[in-house]
């Protein structure tokens, strides 16, 4: 069996929320946190909008020393460190100090780049013949366990510390292997997540691939549309989602705060075979990613009160519901709830799994449905698999018990976890 | 320069690296970067870019690898003030 895992802190850097707090008000009342990006327009992108959390220089210097960030320029870094170190605090742990390593505990923190204009700062110096005057900072900052590495440092965690990449199922994919650790009783917490660089140079080949939408500019706040009949593709987002899990046991013993229980999930991938090639999705993979998930967990498809989808807005929102439908079989007003964080943050790329799955335990913890936005012109092809009221557009106070989460990346990979409200 | 206008100018750089901002406050000329100021040996590299930077000299390999002392830091600077 192995034991039992659960969700002992959570913590957020989101375009449209710094911290649980701000998160939760701003996801309950769909506000956006999608804004114009002068940086963008004056590069000539073709989609000028994109969500960028916001951080003062006082929040940051609570989680850097001065000698930090000097010569730092990792926004993956930056939102990783606080997304985590706020986790940690929120589930009611301390910073380990003195020489020993909390040797328990470790994380999993995933990110699809690391430091990229760090990247490119160095190497224009490079190319000029600065390299000795790069400094001993790049190497942290730009190789990918970047992020694991500052956390782990940090906290003084002495358990496996490490990164996962695997596009855009980093996050929840970083979860369900912090879960497995848990389970088998490798380690006793694991903080897993995930983070996101943002800006132009980590978002142009976004914008080449024309999966951006470009008829926003001028109304960043509507751009996202994930399910709409108007949707025409994704928003640019970043920032970083973290989550603390423990064995039940530990969790208990400490009398900490369980937001939720993780049952179980799967992730597999379509192989670029049938529909799935390097960036579209083999809807076979996709439906037996979520069927696994619901097997793994040892709970009924008819048990799912919410999903928490991919959902980008583009023109694969169609496919997915259709997936989920299959998967679970259910349609029309039998079909669960589902919604998208998307419309309200973008597509945070490597953070948007770890952002998600955030969520979604917030709704399980306090009972409620987060409202879509700007999907009032619901795709018709949507609304021929399932219900209408299906989909909320405005805040919906209810019982959660289990949320289905799933994220589907490039590379045809898909993770799907299933999260209960937890109980004795 | 005398050496304590030298000392004055490599104290604000060292500081921002010291990790024992104690030990800061009796820096002389027999102070070790790592041993007394706990300087990790990884920003060793970033003292010498900012001492480069503050005197507009540049520090050669061999001289980068004895720099380990505020004494050894000023006959670096000196000689390099000289022949610049």
């Amino acid at each position: 069996m192995g034991n039992r895992v659960v969700v002992t802190g959570l913590g957020v850097v989101a375009p449209n929320g710094v911290s649980i707090t701000a998160f939760t008000d701003a996801i309950k009342n769909g506000t956006s946190g999608i804004h114009h990006d002068p940086e963008l327009e004056q590069l000539q992108f073709s989609c000028q909008i994109a969500g960028k959390p916001q951080l003062s220089d006082d929040l940051i210097a609570q989680y850097f020393t001065a000698l930090e960030l000097r010569n730092f320029n990792s926004t993956g870094i930056l939102y990783g460190v606080i997304a985590g170190m706020d986790a940690w605090k929120n589930a009611g742990l301390k910073v380990q100090d003195g020489d020993e390593p909390d040797w328990d505990s470790g994380t999993i923190f995933g990110t699809g780049t690391s430091g990229i204009d760090k990247f490119r700062e160095s190497i224009y110096k490079v190319d000029e013949l600065q390299l000795r005057k790069l400094g001993s900072t790049v190497v942290v900052q730009t190789m990918a366990s970047g992020i694991s590495a500052y956390l782990g440092g940090k906290l003084g965690l002495g358990n496996q510390t490490t990164t996962n990449s695997s596009a855009c199922i980093t996050g929840t994919e970083s979860i369900l292997m912090a879960y497995e650790r848990i389970k088998t009783g490798q380690a006793t917490k694991m903080l897993a997540g995930s983070t996101s660089d943002s800006g132009p140079y980590i978002w142009a080949g976004f914008d080449a691939m024309k999966v951006c939408t470009y008829k926003h500019n001028q109304s960043p706040e509507q751009g996202s549309r994930p399910m709409s009949a108007s949707a025409s593709g994704f928003v640019p987002g970043s920032g970083a989602g973290a989550i603390v899990l423990e064995s039940l046991n530990s969790a208990l013993k400490r009398g900490a705060t369980i937001y939720a229980e993780i049952l179980g999930g799967h992730i597999n991938s379509g192989g670029q075979r049938g529909t799935g090639t390097m960036t579209a999705p083999n809807s076979a993979a996709v439906q037996r990613c979520i069927k696994g998930a619901l097997q793994n967990a040892g709970i009924k498809a008819s048990e799912v009160d919410t999903i928490n989808g991919h959902l980008t807005a583009t023109s694969k929102d169609t496919t997915e519901i259709q997936n989920w439908s299959i998967a679970l079989n259910r349609k029309g007003s039998d079909f669960p709830y589902i919604n998208s964080l998307k419309s309200t943050i973008g597509h945070c790329l490597s953070a948007a799994g770890s952002i998600e799955c955030v969520a979604s335990i917030l709704q399980l913890h306090q009972d409620f449905i987060f409202p879509n936005i700007n999907c009032e012109d619901l795709n018709p092809e949507i609304s021929d698999i399932i219900d209408f009221n299906k989909i909320p557009q405005q805040l919906l106070n209810t019982n959660v018990n289990i949320v289905a989460k799933a994220s589907f990346g490039f590379g045809d990979v898909n993770a799907c976890i299933i999260l209960k409200k937890y109980a004795e | 320069m005398d050496r304590a206008e030298l000392i004055a100018r490599l104290t604000p750089i060292i500081t921002t690296y010291a990790q024992d901002k104690d030990a800061v406050a009796s820096i002389n000329e027999n102070t070790d970067f790592i041993k007394d100021l706990k300087i990790n040996s990884a920003n060793l590299v970033d003292v010498i870019l900012d001492v480069e930077e503050e005197f507009d000299i540049e520090i050669d390999n061999l001289s980068m690898e004895r720099m380990l002392t505020v004494n050894a830091a000023i006959e670096i600077i000196e000689d390099k003030l000289r022949t610049k």
